[in-house]
C-alpha cells in the first residue's frame, strides 16, 4: 500500500513523454472520442424508437446482444480484420475505439428510449391533443421528461468505456492501461496498483461530472418526483463493475 | 357549434365504438356526453380534434368539415382537458399555461401574462405561477389543465371527465366553479362523463349513448330525468330521479306562513312562550341562525346551542331546495328567505306536496 503511494507520488513519474498526465491525456481521448461516437448513434435513434414504438424490439436485441460481447475478444477480432487495411497506428486505434463504440451503445439506447417511454401517457396525449406535431411533443415534452434516463445511460457507459479503455494498451496504444501492462511485465506491482488507483480515481471524477450534467439539465419538476433511486443503485453497480476491471 | 352527422368509428379489430352518433352541441353552452362504460364517449369526443379518425360521417365546427382542416391548427383552436390533467412535469405552472400560447407564437410577455391572469381566474393563488406539476393536489392540477385548456381563449372546449379523479367534496367545488367560469366565458362545451349526477348539473344538454356509441335520449336535463325515452335511459338517470328532477322544477307558488322568531341572548322563559316544540332563532338582521328546543333550554340562547341541521329556501329558488328545507328543518317547517338571506317565513313539506301536485298555474314563478 505504501509502495502504492509512493508510486503515485514520485515526482518523475508526473513528467515526460511516459509521465501520468500524458497517460491520463490519451486515457480521455479514447474515452471521449468513443462516448461521443456512440451517443450520435444511440441517442438519436433511442430516442427515436421510444417515439415511435417502432424497431422497439430490434432495439432491446441488439443491446441487449451487444452487451454480451467479450471486449478483448472483439478487440482481437477486430484487429484481425481491420488491422490490414489500415497504416501504421489507425490500425490499432480504430479497432480500440471500435470496441468502446460497441460497448457504450448499448447502455445509452437503453437509457434513451425507456426515458421517451416512461414519460407519462397523460401528457404527451394532453401534448398532441393542445395542437403540437409529432417533434414538437418530442422536443418540447418526451426529451426533457427523458432526461433523467438519457444521463444515467450516458454515465453508466462513460463509466464502462474508461473501465475499459485500459484494453488499448494491450495492443500497444497508450493510456492509463499502460501502467498495467507495464508494471505486469516488469512485475512492478505498485505500478500496476498505481494505474488501477488513477482508472478507478477517473471513473470517479467522470460520474460526478455526469452527476453535475444531470442537476443543469433537468428540470427540478422531474427529478422531484421520479428515478432518483433507481438512477443511484444503477450507477453504483456500475461502479462497482469499474472498479473489479 | 359542434355537429355531429353519422359519425362513425370502427376499429382495426372491428369494435364499433361509435355507430353513427348524429348530435348538435350548440354554440355558448354545455352539451354533456353520458352513458355506461366503454360506450363510445371518449372515442366521440376525440373525433371531434381527430385524436381519433372517424372512419365514416363528419365532424363540423361552425360548418367546417374537421376532416379538411390541419390536425394541428385544427386542435390548438380546441381547449382540451383530460381526466388526469396530463400536465408537463418539466414545466413550471406558468408554462405549462402558456402552451398553446407559444405554439401560436403569441409574445412572451402576452403569455405570461394571460397564464398568471389564468391562474386566478380558475382559483389558485398566484404564489403558484412558479411551481411544478407534482408539488399541487389533484384537485389544483385540475384546474391548472383547465387553465391550460383556456389559454388561447378557443371558443370549443372538449372535456374528458375532467373531474371524475378527485375527491367528491373537491369535485363539488371544481363544477361549482366550472359553471361559474362557464356563465362568464360562453364557450362552446362538450363535456363527457359517466356520471349522469354530473351530467345534469353541468349539462344545458344532456345526450346519453349506449355501448356502440348509438344515441339513446338527447334532451335539457329535466327533461331526461322526467321523460326518459326508454328503460335503458330510464335505468341510468337513476331511481331517485323523481326528486332530482325537481331541481329543474321552478318552487310552486305558496304563501309562507309567518314564524315567530327569537333572537340570541332570548330568555328562556320568552323562548317558550310561543308554546311550539322548536323555535326559530334569528340574527339581528332576521337571517335564519338555527333552531332550539324550548323544553331543553335553561339559559339564555347562545350560539352554540342551535340545531343547524335545516337548509333554507327561497320562493325563486327549485322545488327541490323547498322541499328539502321543510324535510330537513327539525321542526317540520321549512325556513324560506328572501334575496337578501331574511327571513320570510315557513313552509311544511305537505305544503310543498300539495302545490306540486295542484296543476301549475299559468307561469306561476320562474319569473326574478
Ligand atoms: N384503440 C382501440 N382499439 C379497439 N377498440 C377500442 C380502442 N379504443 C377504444 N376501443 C373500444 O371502443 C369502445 C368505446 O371506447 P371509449 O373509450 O370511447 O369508451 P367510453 O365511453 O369513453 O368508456 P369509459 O366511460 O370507460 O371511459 C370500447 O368498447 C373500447 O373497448
Ligand atoms: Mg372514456
Amino acid at each position: 500500500m505504501n509502495d502504492v503511494l509512493k508510486w503515485l507520488t514520485d515526482g518523475a513519474h508526473w513528467r515526460g513523454g511516459e509521465g501520468i498526465p500524458l497517460r491520463l491525456g490519451e486515457h480521455l481521448l479514447y474515452s471521449g472520442l468513443a462516448l461521443l461516437v456512440a451517443a450520435v448513434l444511440a441517442v438519436p435513434l433511442g430516442l427515436w424508437v421510444g417515439h415511435t414504438g417502432r424497431g422497439r424490439y430490434l432495439a432491446v436485441n441488439v443491446s441487449g446482444g451487444l452487451r454480451a460481447v467479450p471486449s478483448l475478444g472483439l478487440l482481437f477480432a477486430a484487429i484481425m480484420l481491420l488491422g490490414p487495411r489500415l497504416s501504421g497506428e489507425a490500425g490499432v486505434f480504430i479497432p480500440s475505439e471500435l470496441v468502446l463504440v460497441v460497448l457504450a451503445v448499448p447502455p445509452i439506447l437503453a437509457g434513451a428510449y425507456a426515458g421517451v417511454e416512461q414519460v407519462d401517457a397523460a401528457a404527451r396525449d394532453a401534448a398532441r391533443g393542445m395542437g403540437m406535431r409529432g417533434w414538437q411533443v418530442l422536443w418540447q415534452v418526451e426529451v426533457p421528461n427523458a432526461m433523467p434516463l438519457v444521463i444515467s445511460g450516458l454515465r453508466s457507459a462513460a463509466l464502462q468505456v474508461v473501465a475499459t479503455a485500459t484494453l488499448a494498451a494491450t495492443v500497444g496504444l497508450g493510456g492509463l492501461g499502460r501502467f498495467l501492462i507495464d508494471g505486469l511485465s516488469v512485475r512492478d506491482y505498485a505500478q500496476m496498483a498505481g494505474g488501477a488507483v488513477l482508472v478507478a480515481a477517473l471513473a470517479l471524477l467522470v460520474d460526478l461530472l455526469g452527476a453535475t450534467l444531470q442537476r443543469l439539465v433537468v428540470s427540478p419538476g422531474v427529478t422531484g418526483q421520479t428515478g432518483r433511486s433507481t438512477a443511484r443503485t444503477r450507477r453504483g453497480g456500475r461502479l462497482r463493475l469499474a472498479l473489479r476491471s | 357549434m359542434i355537429r355531429f352527422e353519422g359519425a362513425t368509428k370502427t376499429f382495426p379489430d372491428g369494435t364499433v365504438a361509435v355507430g353513427g352518433l348524429d348530435l348538435l352541441a350548440a354554440t355558448g353552452s354545455i352539451t354533456v356526453l353520458v352513458g355506461p362504460s366503454g360506450c363510445g364517449k371518449t372515442t366521440s369526443l376525440r373525433m371531434v380534434n381527430r385524436m381519433i379518425e372517424p372512419t365514416g360521417g363528419r365532424i363540423m365546427i361552425d360548418d367546417r368539415d374537421t376532416a379538411s382542416m390541419d390536425a394541428a391548427q385544427l386542435r390548438r383552436g380546441i381547449g382540451y382537458v383530460i381526466q388526469h390533467a396530463g400536465l408537463f412535469p418539466h414545466r413550471t405552472i406558468v408554462d405549462n399555461i402558456a402552451t398553446v400560447p407559444r405554439l401560436l407564437g403569441w409574445d412572451r410577455s402576452t403569455t405570461r401574462n394571460r397564464a398568471l391572469e389564468l391562474i386566478e381566474r380558475v382559483g389558485l393563488p398566484a404564489s403558484f405561477a412558479g411551481r411544478y406539476p407534482h408539488q399541487l393536489s389533484g384537485g389544483q392540477q385540475q384546474r391548472v389543465g383547465v387553465a391550460r385548456a383556456l389559454a388561447a381563449d378557443p371558443p370549443v372546449m372538449l372535456m374528458d371527465e375532467p373531474f371524475s379523479a378527485v375527491d367528491p367534496v373537491v369535485r363539488e367545488q371544481l363544477q361549482e366553479e366550472f359553471l361559474r367560469l362557464q356563465s362568464e366565458l360562453g364557450k362552446t362545451i362538450l363535456f363527457v362523463t359517466h356520471d349522469i349526477d354530473e351530467a345534469v348539473k353541468l349539462g344545458d344538454q344532456v345526450a346519453v349513448l349506449r355501448v356502440g356509441g348509438v344515441l339513446a335520449q338527447v334532451a335539457d336535463p329535466a327533461t331526461l330525468l322526467r321523460d326518459p325515452v326508454d328503460d335503458f335511459v330510464a335505468d341510468f338517470a337513476g331511481r331517485d330521479r323523481g326528486y332530482r328532477g325537481l331541481g329543474f322544477r321552478p318552487a310552486p307558488s305558496l304563501t309562507p306562513r309567518s314564524e315567530p322568531a327569537v333572537t340570541l341572548g332570548t330568555s328562556p322563559e320568552e323562548v317558550r312562550r310561543s308554546g311550539n316544540a322548536w323555535v326559530l332563532v334569528v340574527d339581528d338582521d332576521r337571517r335564519p341562525l338555527g333552531w332550539v328546543e324550548p323544553a331543553r333550554v335553561t339559559e339564555p340562547v347562545a350560539t352554540d346551542r342551535l340545531h343547524r341541521g335545516g337548509t333554507v329556501a327561497r320562493l325563486d329558488g327549485s322545488s327541490r331546495a323547498i322541499l328539502d328545507a321543510a324535510l330537513s328543518s327539525p321542526s317540520g317547517r321549512g325556513v324560506v328567505v328572501d334575496d337578501d338571506g331574511c327571513l320570510l317565513g315557513t313552509v311544511t313539506s305537505a305544503e310543498v306536496v300539495a302545490a306540486l301536485q295542484s296543476p301549475p298555474g299559468p307561469d306561476s314563478s320562474g319569473q326574478p
